[in-house]
């Protein structure tokens, strides 16, 4: 009986929840993710130290009131590497965002709306996309082409476009048999007027909520590619790069290996929560409208 | 039934022989068109002459048309040629004989902890269903989707080989068992909690699928034994979801095999792949290639051949609604 109290339960938890206040938990990550943008922007403004300085006397030395983080093997500073290392964690993983916002939902209310060829190629395309595992095809393509930041974000983007395309247009196709799409057809409303400014706002909650996790996604796959040496330039301040640059001074100083490791999971896990939160708040307020 | 057991595998088969096909081309457009002249390589510090210049083209079949140079290599990977790394000088069949038996048992160690760390605690998340396990699990779940092998890698060393010293720091030990299970333990818990993350997710979200089900209502009303509703009705539906899940996580192990070598230094053919790319070792990145390909489509044939046998609907892709 108890089990079954508590299926019940369950069901309407998500209810509840979406009329509550905002949780802790999500102020905390609103304020993590706030920061780190504040940082991607100007980050090189207020690091402390310049974060590519070299200081061969001072190298690995623990935290002290000089370095917050101490310093690496070539004496760098490893807080202020952290700081503007912000940027390079932001920059592709919002290129890559924007881009499939833009191209991924064109192609999926296109595929959801219409139907037919498109519909078919866009399905094929996306069950390959996912049997390939994206890493391996940048590492591969950055074998032969040589390693560069942008390339690999191009690539990712490329790979990640077909995955947001089909999460759209499942979503599109919820809303085509719905009356008020027939309403405008009848009206004579252009095909493209309907599919930007009447299907898509409905479909908006799902596909918004979609780019955080692409953005959560792609953050982690470029700081992996720049772990293995083939993402940012070497020498870039960047969290994935240090990490590997640094796996060997585990010993002599931990915090240049954890810190950026922390960094990018704490990044990562903030915008996938934001996520969640942004679709939960606004189908709830969709529902009590 | 057999028959359209057998029908069905062997189309797999064809499709996956004929993806094997394409992805070869590809990998071979990609490699003719990089940039850099491959005579140079070849050549290295040697004396350039025009005599060994022509030599090296012919040698290596640069002077032919591409689709003629396209087929040879295709002649030769088919009878597992692959030449010899032009860094290293290695064969790269037996540089890959060497490495896959690393990669494949740190493949299946992992494979089974994320099995062991996904299925029993999403199956008693799902049974004691409170409001606090619910979130805990979808927390702890989604920064396990954030965390890359490769930083959780870098954490279970600093706790378990730098402040601890339990595990060794790098490499993969001995060919014995015990040596090599020792060394590959902490790679392959990093492999594995990402992973098991997922199927924690999977597996709970299906068991209360399941559970939610008339029949297992009726089985409840009937009074039947909290046992024998878990494990005989609900356990045996519930896990058919997740293991059609196992295709996709072999992507994530795949994937995560070449970050979470690299972090380990575990001489696999991750680590591999990572270096040849690094150096621009074309014929070893080929080979590679060829061998990974191999492996995903052979581990999704029998994923959906499993899969067919558990639910027979699925077989021959015929719509039984």
């Amino acid at each position: 009986m108890s089990e079954v109290a508590a299926q019940v339960e369950t069901l309407e938890a998500p209810a509840r929840r979406r009329r509550g206040r905002p949780s802790l938990l999500f102020a905390v990550c609103l304020l993590l993710f706030l920061g780190v943008v504040f940082l991607a922007i100007f980050g090189k403004m207020i690091a402390p130290q310049d974060p590519s300085a070299q200081d061969l006397s001072q190298v690995l030395i623990h935290p002290n009131g000089a370095h917050w983080l101490g310093t690496d093997a070539l004496g760098r500073d490893v807080f202020s590497r952290l700081l503007v290392g912000a940027r390079s964690a932001l920059q592709g993983p919002f290129a890559i965002a924007a881009i499939s916002m833009v191209l991924g939902n064109s192609l999926g209310l296109l595929a959801g709306y219409r139907g037919g060829i498109l519909d078919t190629l866009l399905m094929r395309w996306v069950d390959f996309m996912l049997a390939v595992p994206a890493l391996l095809v940048i590492i591969v393509i950055a074998g032969a082409l040589g390693a560069s930041y942008w390339l690999a974000v191009l690539v990712l983007a490329v790979l990640t476009v077909p995955v947001d395309a089909r999460v759209v247009r499942g979503a599109t196709i919820e809303q085509v048999p719905r009356p008020y799409v027939e309403a405008a057809k009848t009206l004579g409303v252009s095909h493209r007027r309907i599919m930007f400014l009447h299907i898509w706002p409905n479909v908006s909650p799902v596909a918004v909520a979609n780019a955080f996790l692409i953005f959560a996604g792609s953050l982690v796959a470029l700081s992996g590619l720049s772990f293995l040496g083939l993402g940012a330039a070497p020498g870039t301040p960047d969290w994935g790069q240090m990490l590997g640059e640094n796996r060997a001074l585990l010993f002599a100083n931990p915090w240049c290996v954890l810190a950026p490791g922390a960094a990018i999971v704490i990044t990562a896990a903030s915008v996938n929560l934001l996520g969640d939160w942004y679709y939960e708040w606004i189908v709830g307020r969709g529902a009590s409208r | 039934m057999r028959n359209d057991l057998l029908i069905y595998i062997v189309r797999r088969l064809f499709v996956g022989l004929l993806v094997l096909v394409i992805l070869s081309f590809a990998v071979f457009v990609l490699l003719f068109i990089s940039p850099g002249n491959v005579v140079d390589v070849l050549l290295g510090a040697a004396p350039r002459t025009p005599q060994t210049v022509a030599n090296l083209r012919h040698q290596f079949h640069l002077d032919k048309p591409f689709l003629v140079q396209y087929w040879i290599w295709l002649r030769d990977a088919v009878q597992l040629h692959f030449g010899t790394s032009n860094v290293t000088q290695a064969n790269v069949v037996t540089e890959l004989q060497r490495r896959l038996p690393i990669s494949m048992f740190l493949g299946f160690y992992a494979y089974l902890i994320t099995l062991l760390l996904g299925i029993i605690p999403g199956v008693i998340a799902a049974l004691k269903n409170t409001k606090n396990m619910g979130r805990l699990v979808v927390a702890s779940s989604i920064v396990a989707l954030c965390a890359p092998a490769f930083v959780t890698g870098v954490f279970l060393l600093f706790l378990f080989a730098v402040v601890w010293h339990l595990f060794p720091i790098a490499g993969a030990g001995d060919p014995a068992f015990v040596d090599r299970l020792w060394h590959l333990t902490l790679p392959a818990l990093a492999l594995a909690l990402p992973a098991a993350a997922f199927v924690l997710r999977h597996t709970r979200a299906s068991v209360l699928t399941v559970m939610n089900q008339d029949y297992v209502t009726f089985a409840r009303a009937r009074g039947l034994g909290w046992r024998r509703i878990v494990l005989t009705y609900t356990l045996r539906n519930a896990l058919i979801p997740v293991v059609t899940a196992s295709g996709l996580m072999l992507a994530f192990l795949i994937t995560g095999a070449v970050l979470v070598e690299t972090t380990f230094s575990v001489p696999g053919i991750g680590l591999l792949l990572v270096t040849s790319a690094q150096v621009k070792d074309l014929p070893m990145l080929q080979g590679l290639c060829v061998v990974v390909a191999i492996i995903v489509i052979v581990a999704n044939l029998l994923a959906d051949i499993l899969y067919a046998l558990i639910d027979p609907r699925i077989r021959l892709g015929r719509k039984t609604a």
